[in-house]
């Protein structure tokens, strides 16, 4: 069986995922039905992987929970937490139980996050990870040594066309398109001009790029995000739109101002699809994608 | 290069020397006179630190360099205040602390924490320039390690974590692989950047690392 998201990128489908962010903790049922809400509606959906360094219910626990409702799940998987031993582990265990995407990442750093006295691992870095697992699907593990039985994913990675210098980044990024990803889910993008720059760079490789977008739920954190958020920018005539919504309609203006991006996206093909981030806030993407008109 | 140190909590120096109430106390006159951390000055202070807390200063004695073997002569020249003593407390690096722990039968307590083995940038400002990793990148990464400058200890280019040149974990830290990407662009060998590392050999030599002349 092969990847369902691969199968919408390859028929040139306008692409649409979203992200579930697992609990801290066992108890599962807003997860469950964050899952159950979104599964229908988006081509894939994302487990993170104890995002920003925050000890949760693991990605793969998600994704298996996914596949229980009949989602289509995108391991995140990233070289914070694990060696090259543990990570080939996991691909093991997601491949063995039907999961067959994966989103290869570095991973934020350990003293961002709730254990920040915890040993970061970092054994690979994404490009190293990506290689890898086109390495298990030769049915060769990292060691050289012969696998029983190899894996097969549709492998994706990350970028961030706001960095600041921005050509360190774009090498990286063609190292990871060698390196085997197939297709990039982006960091958030506010400002379409800047980002069809970069599309224009990303175009020249034969992968898919699924642009990033992140729900703003008020000016304030619109604002913060510009200050202290690596690789984003939100342009001031947004954060100025958020701060005229009227009292407690700030949510809804970051919904429209979401929609309406994807729309711009989909409407001019900038893209071959969207990545929503709408972090906490899982309940509202069926607003978003109404808005974008999906 | 220097070994970096800190003073530990001096409360922690007396529970780690609890009962053992007769005290000999050792100094360095290399790294931790220059760190301002275990040179006579200090040394001084700590002696009367535990004589304030009622233990008996037995003598003390700021070695030249306590990490090289002549700390056994000079051991022996303090003979007697140091058989006298239940402990030594050592106000040098763990290299120190463990020279001396070769030659001496008794507890040996260090009194600083090590840190890093760290070069002079400016004045007082020191950074660590070499994990000894024992598989050098240097050549092909612009004379700057990014094994050491990068926090994640990447090898294939720059995170989503950096902004504007600056690292993630701490805003005035520079990132490693724009300090790369400059330098190499400077030179003229950015294709040097685009080079694909394959995963680190962290077993060059398995610790505990050793290394035989002879």
């Amino acid at each position: 069986m092969v990847s369902k998201l691969k199968q919408a990128m390859e028929n040139g489908k306008f692409v649409i995922t979203s992200e579930i962010g697992p609990p801290k903790g066992t108890d599962l049922e807003k997860m469950y039905h964050h899952i159950d809400l979104l599964k229908d509606k988006v081509d894939a959906l994302n487990v993170t992987d104890h995002q920003s360094s925050v000890m949760r219910f693991p990605s793969i626990g998600g994704c298996l929970a996914i596949q229980e409702l009949g989602g289509e799940p995108v391991l995140q998987l990233t070289c914070r937490d694990r060696n090259r031993i543990a990570l080939q582990a996991e691909l093991l265990l997601a491949y063995s139980k039907g999961i067959k995407n994966v989103l290869c990442l570095t991973g934020d750093a350990v003293p961002v996050g709730d254990h920040s006295q915890a040993k970061g691992i970092f054994d690979l870095d994404s490009v190293q990870l990506l290689h890898g697992v086109r390495q298990l699907e030769e049915g060769i593990d990292f060691g050289g040594n012969k696998l029983e039985g190899a894996v097969q994913f549709c492998a994706g990675a990350t970028v961030t066309p706001e960095a600041e210098p921005i050509e360190p980044q774009l090498i990286k990024f063609e190292k990871k398109v060698a390196a085997g990803a197939e297709f990039f889910q982006t960091q958030a993008i506010y400002d379409l001009e800047r980002f069809a720059k970069f599309m224009e760079f990303a175009r020249q490789f034969p992968v898919k790029i699924l642009a990033g977008i992140v729900l703003l739920s008020s000016a304030k954190m619109a604002q913060f995000m510009n200050d202290h958020v690596p690789g984003i920018f939100v342009p001031q005539e947004l954060i100025d739109e958020m701060a005229a919504a009227p009292k407690g309609k700030a949510l809804k203006k970051g919904i429209e101002i979401a929609g309406r991006t994807i729309a711009a996206l989909k409407k001019e093909s900038l893209c071959d699809g969207v990545h929503i981030m709408a972090i906490n806030r899982e309940e509202v993407v069926p607003e978003i994608l109404a808005v974008a008109g999906l | 290069m220097k070994s970096l140190t800190k003073q530990k909590p001096f409360d922690e120096v007396i529970q780690l020397s609890d009962q053992l109430n007769r005290v000999f106390l050792i100094g360095c006159g290399t790294c931790a006179t220059m760190t301002k951390t275990g040179g006579i000055n200090e040394v001084q202070a700590m002696k009367k630190s535990l004589q304030d807390e009622g233990k008996l200063v037995t003598g003390w004695v700021v070695l030249p360099m306590a990490c090289d073997e002549m700390t056994a002569e000079l051991l022996n020249e303090n003979k007697k205040a140091v058989q006298d003593a239940q402990c030594i407390i050592v106000m040098a690096c763990a290299l120190g602390v463990q020279r001396i722990n070769l030659y001496l039968p008794l507890p040996v307590i260090p009194a600083l924490d090590t840190l890093f083995i760290g070069m002079e940038k400016s004045p007082g400002h020191f950074f660590e320039a070499c994990a000894q990793c024992g598989q050098c990148i240097l050549g092909e990464t612009a004379g700057i390690c990014p094994l050491t400058a990068c926090h994640k200890g990447l090898l294939n280019g720059p995170c989503g974590g950096t902004d504007k040149g600056k690292c993630e974990v701490d805003p005035e830290k520079d990132c490693a692989f724009t300090l790369i990407y400059e330098r190499l662009k400077e030179q003229g060998r950015l294709d040097l950047m685009r080079k694909y590392h394959p995963p680190k050999n962290y077993q060059v030599i398995p610790r505990p690392r050793e290394s035989r002349l002879l």
